[in-house]
């Protein structure tokens, strides 16, 4: 029996404030333990929450970016529970009233676009950070992390597959990522992500029961364990039993879920609006503002890409994977009309030398005029596509313009054709061998003879025209 | 509205409050008795009344992005009951 | 001659012409404490050496020539709810019961740059639960006019300093009439703000949407600089009102004819004392000799008002006190098994029984199943008990009535029964409620305990409370009356 499998996923991101959502403590990464706490943060008696209205607006953009429709008034709830990482023993979130509701994605699956809807997308606190001790002798908290703001973002159940779930988180982080409200980092924890499964027969309207899996560390990681869930549950199902309703931990090493039975069932969280806080009005001149600030969105520029410079539907993904890419691909088209070499170039060179260097774009050497400038030499040619590696290699360590470096190293293509015809002529004549080879049908004789051509003007001649003279020689020269 | 003991022993467990049998009893009773009283506000009609939330008409209190100070690391463990490694210590949490 | 007598006022002048100093007041106040101490316990800590030493501050700043605030080198006493750096700030719990805080109540600080002088943290009802004092942790606070009898509360130890004249003034918190019930127990002023008029930052909450933090004094005026010292915004509490503060001591002296003052028959019903309500009768005959017109309303839903009041109040103090949990601060139980016994142990130990009574309704009523009929319903009759208010002070510039519907009770009278102690609160918790200002000041005494006459305002209208409480106080005596506490005053 086969079954039609139902996924919802529920996505956390830290946003890229400077402070904590209800103080002023700094949201840097990675300060040593309990550095970046404050009394209210650290939830002393008699202390209050102010919400910093950056964090409002971050989630306003990140609704906006993800099509939702942003509340006119909104407000916070508490969330009621004890945990050591969360200091008032209630958590600053929000329940019936979240700043977007009913949005949407889309994705593309095997060729065809699909929409995920997106139920809501809310603001909350994050909590502490917690480290087990061995032997269950005790739990460590660090604070720093409690307080800095977070967005909440519900799908509907609208995934069919544990892929469109992939799909479905690669395509929210660049959506976001573009937005500059969020890094967006799995492997950083500023991006976070739960998943809901059930399976029912093929046509049937009610939902089967569902499971949560948590400590998925990564996109390939929640396809994974989505596919192990998909796999058990429908053994179950084909067995005849029941599924549990319960949390499960995706264990990496292991490639399986475990019950989180010890964790307790029944969580009643008594939301209840926080007296603390007072209701935000979002009126539609703050929320037109915040729109004009998003930039052209992922699907929208791979559009322009393909439809506007030719790219292929492969070099546009590639090409908007992340802002900052896209953003300096269209920088340098400001300097040259090649699209497709300015691709070719970024994709691949450019690109490459980054992830060897660990590099982000932001810190590379070459700017995108400079990358026209030597995308035009090319054109021009001034130098060749091969001598062009050699002045990217000088650029991306120097960071010096592209003419520069030509002229210094002497790099000019010859494209005298007299000069050339002299060398191919020398040539023919040092290696009759090769010449009588290349008569009796040994093609690779040319490659050879005009390897040495290169050699001898050390790359610089116009490879077309050696091609064009020495084809002309070869022809040319009497029979022996 | 009648509270039962399940109930008080499920309300206690929420708010992490230990009770012994007798404080049950008298938990149960006084609570009962204090929900009965409340149960008065049953006698009106609030079909068509917001409720009040805030007693003020205070809206759009934020404040701009800007760092503070935060504590240093002793002044924030100070009152720690138990601490170790620069962090608060508490018996083991299970995972949640 | 007491010092005890004197008005802040008065005080202020000897101060500055150096007929006084802060120094000999701090004596003063230390050496009262003393004799009386041992029979009223308003006090749960004193920071004898502190205070001393802020005062010499004081006495050299003055000596210098420099101006010195109204309120500076006066002692006075805070309650413990409101937190002070350094200083042990209990809130009348064992679970605080060495708690120093890392950080300053904005109220604090006001009064630290007021150069007034911090004697000592005054008693009170566990986290502000109570409305007699004998819910703290610590021991019960007594009425100096009998001391077998409660002082009020939950600000009981705060009304008792300044009844007995341990202080000059001190800061109360109210959350349903703990700075007004105490007020009209020991026969003082009490003064409830608008809520958002004085900052929460620092007030450790108990019902964040009721709580407020105001001045308990000997007379009205006194009320009026304390008020002027500790009203404004603060950005430290999203709650705090962007109002512009009055000169609240100007208006004092304003006549009253032609105001109108109401009366809602509610107020004088059946449940309250009938000598109460002869006091209370008299003083409306000497509002009306000033001037003022008063006549009969009614505030229909003032019946609802108390069970309204015990579903939010323990609602949001079950959420408030959560954090109370040991992890971070605060006594917690150490030979626990594992976390969530560690939880419950600490709880349990910590916390007494009135609070974790409150604690238990509160999580009640806002569970799952029971939010709409509880929590949501009470919000909603809030809103009508709000909208009688409203209404009633449109045509209306105060409304009139007793504080309590008794004089003070005895030590253990009630203790057993929480529903009686309770409806105690029947005339104070509207007033929270709404969010209104109101004031307590003493109408005279039954069988030799002081009775409290209660003035409620329109929202940030102190100014018109304290010029009416002033003509009353002015035009009768019940404020110069103190009680014998073996040493005279």
């Amino acid at each position: 029996m086969s079954y039609e499998t139902v996924i919802g996923l529920e996505v956390h991101a830290e946003l890229a404030t400077k402070t904590k959502i209800f103080c002023g403590c700094s949201t840097k990464f990675g300060a040593p333990p309990n550095t970046q706490t404050c009394p209210i943060c650290l939830g002393h008696p008699g202390v209050l929450p102010v919400l910093n209205r950056q964090a409002v607006e971050f989630g306003i953009k990140a609704a906006l970016a993800i099509n939702c429709e942003i509340s006119a008034e909104t407000k916070f709830d508490r969330k009621n529970y004890f945990y050591p990482d969360l200091p008032k023993a209630y958590q600053i979130s929000q329940f019936d009233k979240p700043i977007g509701k009913n949005g949407w994605v889309e994705i593309e699956v095997d060729g065809e676009k699909k929409r995920i809807r997106i139920n809501r997308l809310h603001l909350e606190e994050d909590a502490g950070k917690l480290t087990h001790l061995d032997n269950n002798s005790g739990t460590l908290v660090d604070f720093n992390r409690v307080g800095v703001p977070l967005i909440e973002i519900v799908t509907e159940a609208d995934l069919r597959s544990p892929e469109e779930a992939r799909l479905f988180l690669e395509k929210l982080k660049a959506i976001i990522q573009y937005t500059e409200v969020s890094d967006v980092k799995m492997e950083e924890g500023s991006l976070r992500c739960d998943a809901n499964i059930s399976l029912r027969e093929h046509g049937a309207e009610q939902l089967g029961t569902k499971t949560e899996l948590k400590n998925m560390n990564s996109f390939r990681n929640v396809q994974r364990a989505l596919e192990y869930e998909e796999k058990r549950q429908a053994e179950l199902l084909n067995a005849g039993q029941k599924i549990i309703q319960e949390t499960l931990r995706w264990n990496d090493e292991l490639e399986k879920t475990f019950s989180m039975r010890s964790k307790e069932d029944a969580h009643d969280y008594r939301y209840f609006p926080d007296p603390d806080l007072v209701n935000i009005i979002v009126d539609s001149d703050w929320v037109n503002s915040i729109k004009s600030s998003i930039p052209e969105l992922p699907d929208a520029r791979r559009a322009r890409y393909t439809s506007d410079y030719g790219l292929t539907a492969y070099d546009a993904e590639v090409l908007t994977a992340t802002k900052t890419v896209s953003d300096y691909f269209d920088a340098v088209l400001k300097h040259t009309n090649d699209a497709k070499s300015a691709a070719n170039w970024i994709m691949g060179d450019l690109l490459r030398y980054l992830n060897e260097n660990s590099l982000e774009i932001s810190e590379c050497r070459v700017t995108p005029q400079n990358l026209g400038a030597m995308l035009d030499l090319i054109a021009k040619d001034v130098i060749s596509g091969k001598i062009a590696k050699t002045v990217f290699k000088e650029m991306l360590e120097t960071g010096a313009e592209p003419e520069v470096i030509v002229n210094e190293k002497g790099l000019k293509q010859i494209s005298n054709e007299g000069e050339i015809a002299e060398i191919v002529a020398r040539v023919l004549a040092d290696n009759p061998q090769s010449v009588e080879d290349f008569y009796n049908g040994k093609e690779k004789a040319i490659g050879f003879l005009v390897g040495q051509i290169m050699k001898e003007t050390k790359g610089k001649a116009n490879p077309q025209l050696v091609n064009k003279l020495i084809s002309t020689a070869l022809l040319k020269l009497p029979l022996l | 509205m009648e509270i039962s003991r399940t109930t008080i022993e499920h309300i206690a467990n929420l708010s992490r409050l230990n009770i012994s049998n007798e404080e049950a009893d008298s938990y149960q009773a006084q609570l009962n008795s204090i929900l009965h009283f409340i149960d008065k506000l049953n006698e009106l009609d609030t079909s068509q009344i917001e409720p009040t939330s805030h007693p003020l008409d205070l809206s759009n209190v934020l404040r701009a992005d800007v760092v503070q100070e935060s504590l240093a690391r002793e002044e924030a463990l100070r009152n720690a009951p138990s601490a170790k490694d620069d962090q608060f210590r508490v018996p083991a949490a299970i995972e949640g | 001659m007491s010092l005890f007598n004197l008005s802040i006022k008065d005080l202020h002048k000897k101060l500055v012409t150096k007929e006084l100093s802060s120094s000999e007041l701090v004596d003063e106040s230390l050496k009262r404490i003393q004799q009386v101490e041992g029979d009223i316990q308003a006090f749960i800590s004193l920071d004898e050496e502190g205070a001393r030493a802020r005062a010499k501050l004081v006495d050299e700043r003055i000596s210098s020539g420099q101006a010195i605030s109204m309120l500076a080198g006066l002692p006075t006493a805070l309650k413990d709810n409101m937190v002070t750096k350094g200083i042990t700030t209990t809130c009348g719990s064992r679970i605080l019961e060495n708690y120093q805080p890392i950080y300053n109540s904005t109220v604090y600080e006001k009064i630290l740059a007021a150069d007034s002088i911090m004697i000592g943290k005054t008693n009170m009802d566990e986290f502000a639960m109570g409305s007699s004092t004998e819910h703290s942790a610590f021991h019960p606070t007594h009425n100096p006019w009998e001391l077998a009898y409660v002082p009020g509360g939950s600000s009981g130890g705060s009304a008792a300093a300044v009844a007995a004249g341990e202080v000059y003034y001190a800061l109360g918190s109210d959350t349903g009439g703990s700075i007004r019930q105490p007020a009209a127990f020991t026969g003082v002023v009490g003064l409830k703000p608008t809520y958002g008029l004085v900052s929460r930052y620092g007030l450790v909450a108990f019902a964040s949407s009721l709580d407020q933090i105001g001045p308990i004094t000997r007379n009205v005026e006194d009320a009026a600089y304390v008020l002027q010292a500790i009203a404004g915004h603060d950005h430290l509490d999203s709650t705090s009102a962007n109002v512009k503060i009055p000169n609240y001591t100007e208006a004092l002296t304003g006549d009253i004819r032609g105001m109108r003052i109401a009366i809602p028959r509610e107020y004088l019903g059946d449940g309250i004392d009938p000598k109460v309500k002869d006091s209370i009768a008299k003083a409306v005959k000497v509002f009306e000799s000033l001037g003022a017109i008063c006549e009969e309303v009614s505030l229909p839903h003032t019946e609802y008002a108390v069970a309204t009041y015990y579903v939010i109040a323990p609602s949001e103090a079950s959420s408030n006190l959560s954090r109370f949990d040991g992890v971070r601060y605060g006594t917690r139980y150490d030979s626990a098994e594992n976390l969530i016994e560690m939880y419950k142990k600490t709880r349990s130990s910590g916390f007494g029984a009135e609070v974790k009574r409150r604690i238990m309704l509160g999580t009640f009523a806002l569970s799952s199943g029971y939010y709409d009929a509880y929590y949501l319903k009470a919000q909603q009759v809030r809103t009508l008990v709000k909208q009688d208010f409203e209404r009633v002070l449109v045509d209306y510039d105060l409304i009139l009535g007793p504080t309590v519907p008794t004089t003070a009770f005895k030590i253990g009278e009630h203790i057993d029964n929480p529903l009686t102690m309770y409806l105690n609160d029947v005339l104070t918790v509207p007033v929270n409620l709404a969010g209104l200002p109101a004031i307590s000041i003493p109408a005279g005494l039954v069988d030799g305990l002081p009775v409290g006459l209660q003035l409620i305002g329109k929202h940030f209208d102190e100014l018109t409370i304290l010029r009416s409480a002033y003509q009353f106080e002015q035009n009768t005596e019940h404020h110069q009356l103190k009680p014998q506490l073996g040493v005279k005053i």
